[in-house]
């Protein structure tokens, strides 16, 4: 359909001559990236908008509510908009010691794998840009790069305060990412494949039969881990304003600064994401076996009601109230407690826990784990 | 099979390419007025004093050495879990056996203290 549609705009341009047939394909995923990629974008912006006012109201404040369009205030629905073009017209410092290359790549290193992981992220059964076999390997594996931007950032501004930060959030992500890994064991154990969308199949059968009741340490960890490693609070030890100022990012300004602020919205939404696929049942309706069959097949409501991108938009943004919610609750971890909790408690719990799934996929424990 | 993983590709130089045009239209629409004490090293206003790039503790070394050892144990695990119904018992009882081996290790580095940070 998208190449029909392409080819009809050519056609519409005074193009009549067929488009090569490899610049089709690469037309066509060019249209599916900015398809993904421009909503996203439009999330990250009202992600920071959400936070300040949810943060804001859980303070009993108001949070921003000035900027609006069209001459009116619109609850300060513009705000995030402004926000964008004041950082695009701020200079950019780039420090006399620092080693200026490093310092301006940094934040690319730390954007790209952000946005690239969404490559393999299923949307619906169907709904996928790449339909990768390994795709929960490769959503592994790129967003552990972007650690590289942060460590890279540190070293290049050649300051103190970014040093310490990049060190500390480098221990921390790492850290985290193993116990990160092992709760992901317990989901490709539990599903028997690493593919994102074969694992929402595998759940298949309405809420019960969903991963976060037979996996319920390894998805509170998973979360956790998830929070740690996207340094946001009460584990921003790595940004610490209180003690070094900004972290890895104090000799930014202006646009490389909005870049890494950019890379951190999206992993949110990316953990966010990546949580509701693996351990609630991503695209799957909660009401699936508790509602009879027959509701599903009603024209509007019964799609409404079924499986569809708009579940998982919805336990995304769960997950992102979390997100925020967190914020606004607790207050920042110590670093040595920080260490502790990832190595010393949820590392051991993640293993028992594996041994338990084990247990359970070898005996075929119903309700979860007892069809082959 | 393998062309599966051009949109990634693609998707990856999109990546970086739309983070380097950000950079870029940063230094076009921004200002650039740069002076002495605009680009020295912010350290609260003093005049930085010795290098930055100072000594730090070992044990993020340390660290950095256990999460190697960890995560290829998790590189062990993953094609482990995916056909566990498929290798059943034995195959069970074997990661069993190297994941206790594992455990020991990490039990003695935790009574080595190699985890303790105050």
């Amino acid at each position: 359909m998208l190449v029909e549609l392409i080819q009809s705009f050519f056609a519409g341009l005074g193009w009549p001559w067929g488009l090569p047939e490899w610049m089709q394909v690469g037309l066509v995923i060019l249209a599916k990236i900015v398809v993904i990629l421009v909503p996203l974008m439009v999330c990250v912006a009202y992600l920071t908008y959400a936070e300040r006012k949810v943060i804001g109201f859980m303070q009993v404040r108001i949070g921003p509510n000035r900027v609006g369009f069209f001459g009116k205030q619109m609850w300060g629905l513009g705000q995030p908009i402004a926000d964008a073009v004041k950082l695009m017209f701020k200079e950019i410092i780039l420090p006399a010691g620092a080693d200026k290359l490093l310092f301006l790549i940094a934040p690319v290193i730390a954007m790209a794998p952000a946005l690239a992981a969404w490559a393999v992220i299923p949307f619906g059964s169907e709904m996928v840009l790449a339909d990768v076999d390994a795709s929960l390997l490769y959503v592994l594996a790129i967003t552990s790069i972007g650690v590289y931007g942060i460590i890279i950032a540190g070293w290049a501004s050649n300051s103190k305060y970014p040093f310490i930060s990049a060190m500390r959030s480098a221990a921390q992500i790492v850290s985290y990412e193993i116990a990160m890994g092992f709760a992901l064991v317990g989901v490709l154990m539990a599903a028997g494949s690493i593919n994102l969308g074969d694992i929402v199949a595998a759940q298949q059968g309405g809420f019960w039969q969903w991963f976060w009741l037979p996996l319920l340490p390894l998805f509170v960890i998973y979360f956790i881990s998830g929070v740690a490693e996207t340094n946001r609070a009460p584990f921003d030890v790595a940004e610490g304003e209180s003690e070094i100022v900004a972290g890895f990012h104090v000799e930014y300004s202006g646009m490389p600064f909005a870049v890494f602020f950019l890379a951190e919205y999206a992993n949110m939404i990316l953990i966010s994401v990546l949580a509701s696929l693996l351990f609630l049942g991503g695209w799957l309706s909660p009401l699936e076996g508790l509602l009879p069959e027959s509701v599903f097949e009603i024209t509007l409501l019964g799609s409404l009601l079924g499986p569809g991108l708009h579940w998982l938009v919805v336990k995304t943004l769960i997950f992102l109230f979390f997100y925020l919610w967190f914020r606004a609750t607790f207050p920042r971890y110590r670093y040595d407690q920080i260490m502790r909790l990832g190595w010393k408690v949820f590392i051991p719990l993640t293993i028992v826990w594996i041994l338990v799934v084990g247990v359970m996929i070898i005996t075929g424990t119903p309700p979860w784990f007892d069809v082959a | 099979m393998l062309e599966n993983y051009l949109p990634v590709l693609i998707f990856i130089a999109i990546g970086i390419a739309f983070g380097g045009f950000m950079i870029l239209m940063g230094f076009l629409l921004g200002p650039r007025k740069p002076d002495s004490e605009k680009l020295s090293a912010y350290e609260c206003g003093f005049e930085a004093f010795e290098d930055a790039r100072m000594k730090f503790d070992v044990r993020y070394y340390l660290v950095a050495i256990l999460f190697i050892i960890f995560d290829l144990e998790i590189a062990f695990l993953f094609p482990w879990a995916i056909v566990l119904r498929d290798i059943g018992m034995f195959g069970f009882m074997s990661m069993v056996l190297f994941l206790g081996i594992l455990v020991i290790g990490f039990i003695y580095e935790w009574k080595k203290g190699a985890l303790q940070w105050e």
